[in-house]
């Protein structure tokens, strides 16, 4: 088969051929030795085999061992094929992948900032990789000490009087937060009812709100795509338990009215919940404890560069005021003298709002959390945030003749463009989205935030290089000048992966989801 | 964009049809506009009660899941259960066969706090801005 992965020859043209370079200025997406592959029931199977097991020996009679109903003669379409077959089906099927290691990956509020192979070394050295979770103490100090001392870096970077690391990820984090508050109001006689949330929040923050019991109550951000005092005092009363922000928020703008509107909040003895999504452009510079927030949660994923999604988990660490620290959950660390003790037993800790996850949290990510802190120091996080949001204001500035930018109000480390210019053309966001995987590029967040129509939400990190900046830069305005003279074009990417355009329309309404020998697709 | 003139519209891009004391509900075409293809519907169930500018339901496309906000206050007296299979009707014909709720008007007062064609397009166009 000349062309196995079945790309169209328009795309040869343009790429300069077979094998050959893509347009200078875009992400090095080229074309080699690119498999197409089958599902791995599909391969037709000999009878190779993977392994060689001995022989079974003596009277052994599985009919006896093992119940009827879980016993099976034949399993039928089991593939028969070689270890080899089965490592280049999977190998293959990874080349389609696409991860920070591979190209650039800048999706807004993500933060898929790179994850340093050093942290990924300490991570793995046998004392903590290997550390049993029920070790006794006195065997695992040096593990307990990692958690103490992390514990007291994230205190001291985000302003707060102590923090639990127990959390699994961000919106763990939430729950635990939004625990404590309710815990909180509780212990002084009264739950409340509703949590405020600006329209730019992430909608981990009403579900977090509403999985607590909270009513929660939309409040409208304004013109600059900032919160005001005002709207806020509009809906503040003494059955608000709590306002959930992001700072700087979804649209990467720095709430420069956050004093002010804590202010409000407190009058009515209300609490002020911080989501720390966006931490990484504050880290070293400003600290939400001195911002007036009672309770924030951190994602050591974005922030500290540990793995995300499908290579995490994550690891959701929440912060509070001196008021909240006796709900923390347990367990917690302490220091006494110079050793460590784990803090389990409720009965030492009354008011804790419990155990929110088996053992300590996920150990593996406080030890690359910290070897990230360490390893930068002070200054070196400080310079993190400067860089990441110098990288989000040059792409703003690089781009903003070509792509609408809805709010003029300053960037921080991520920056919002719609597809406003292109619509005229027909040329909506998502296919700007599309065609940037032709350029080689991860597309950004789409239609996030929801107050932006169309929004397509840039994030390139600190992580990135002036020259893979550039060719990104290169890459959309390539695509605005397509938009322009080539709609249709658009309409139809990408063009150039294993996979082209897909169905999602198709696959939300009529969803396939088991495969079946000889079964037809379209 | 075709904004009927029988109906009465929110500002959250909801349509209203008077019918004796009950009210027809559904999604302006702007906003089936807006939203892309509707892929997943979520309704209330006969009987449940609304109250104005209260959500009542769930719209999701390949963009964004939106709450439904309820135009009236009063008691759902039918749903259009077909819809939730075929969710493109939404997109197809979001004034006739992709009707939501039929509710029971408990003030009908409440109306007049709705826009009318042109105070709705003249919306649209400031939102647009």
């Amino acid at each position: 088969m000349a062309n196995p992965t079945g790309w169209k020859p328009s795309v040869e043209k343009e790429s300069g051929g077979a094998g050959g370079p893509a347009r200078p200025g875009t992400g090095g997406a080229v074309r080699g030795l690119a498999y197409e592959e089958k599902l791995i029931f599909e391969h037709a199977g000999g009878d190779r085999s993977g392994v060689s097991l001995p022989a079974p020996t003596g009277a052994w009679d599985p009919a006896r061992e093992i119940p009827a109903g879980l016993l099976r003669g034949e399993v039928e379409g089991l593939p028969s094929l070689a270890e080899l077959d089965v490592v280049r089906h999977f190998t293959r099927l990874s080349v389609w992948n696409h991860g920070i290691d591979t190209g650039f990956y800048p999706l807004g509020s993500c933060t898929m900032k790179y994850n340093p192979k050093s942290s990924e070394a300490l991570a793995r050295l046998p004392g903590f990789a290997a550390a049993h979770p029920l070790l006794p103490a006195e065997m695992c100090q040096g593990s307990l000490e990692l958690m103490y001392r992390l514990e007291r870096a994230l205190s001291e970077i985000s302003g707060f009087a102590g923090t639990t690391i127990a959390p699994a990820a961000g919106a763990h984090g939430e729950l635990c937060g939004l625990m404590m508050i309710r815990a909180y109001h509780v212990a002084r006689g009264n739950a409340r009812k509703k949590v405020l949330i600006p329209d730019t929040a992430h909608g981990t923050n009403p579900a977090s709100a509403a999985f607590n019991g909270y009513r929660t109550v939309e409040v409208k951000s304004g013109p600059d795509g900032r919160l005001h005092p005002d709207a806020v005092r509009a809906v503040m009363d003494e059955d608000v338990a709590a306002i959930m922000i992001t700072n700087p928020n979804t649209l990467g703008v720095f709430e420069s009215d956050i004093a002010a509107i804590a202010e409000v909040v407190h009058a009515k003895g209300g609490l002020v919940y911080g989501d720390g999504a966006n931490l990484n452009a504050l880290l070293g510079v400003a600290r939400p404890g001195d911002m007036g927030f009672d309770v924030m949660q951190f994602n050591l994923h974005k922030t500290f560069a540990t793995p995300h999604g499908g290579g995490g988990p994550g690891s959701g660490p929440v912060a509070v005021k001196e008021a909240l620290l006796p709900f923390l959950p347990l367990p917690v660390v302490v220091r006494e003298g110079a050793a460590y003790r784990l803090v389990a037993d409720p009965a030492e800790r009354p008011r804790t709002v419990g155990r929110l996850r088996e053992f300590h949290g996920n150990f593996g990510m406080m030890v690359r959390a910290w070897a990230l802190i360490r390893e930068l120091g002070p200054e070196g996080l400080r310079r993190s945030a400067e860089l990441a949001v110098l990288n989000a204001n040059y792409v703003r500035a690089r781009l903003q003749d070509v792509y609408h930018l809805p709010y003029a109000t300053d960037s921080l480390h991520e920056v919002v463009f719609t597809d406003k210019l292109q619509k005229a053309a027909g040329v909506s966001t998502m296919d700007v989205a599309k065609a940037l995987i032709d350029e080689g590029f991860h597309p950004p967040t789409v239609y996030f935030p929801l107050v932006v129509a169309g929004a397509l939400m840039i994030e390139p990190t600190e992580t990135e290089s002036k020259e893979t900046l550039d060719a990104f830069v290169e890459g959309m305005r390539a695509i605005a000048a397509r938009a322009a003279a080539d709609p249709d074009a658009l309409h139809a990417a990408p063009v150039k992966p294993v996979r082209a355009r897909l169905d999602e329309t198709r696959a939300a309404r009529k969803p396939v989801l088991r495969w079946t020998p000889g079964m037809a697709l379209e | 964009m075709n904004f009927p003139d029988d109906l009465q519209y929110t500002r959250e891009h909801e349509w209203c049809r008077v019918k004796g004391g009950r009210a027809v509900v559904g999604i302006t075409d702007h906003a089936q506009d807006a939203l892309g293809d509707v892929v997943y519907l979520e309704l209330p169930k006969v009987g449940d009660v609304l109250k104005k500018g209260e959500t009542f339901g769930v719209v999701e496309s390949t963009k964004a899941v939106s709450d439904l906000f309820a135009p009236v206050s009063g008691k759902v007296v039918e749903v259009n259960d077909p819809l939730v299979d075929a969710p493109e009707t939404v997109n197809e014909d979001p004034y006739e066969e992709g009707w939501m709720i039929q509710v029971e008007m408990s003030d009908p007062k409440e109306l007049k706090e709705l826009l009318d064609p042109a105070a709705y397009r003249k919306f649209l166009e400031e939102e647009a801005e």
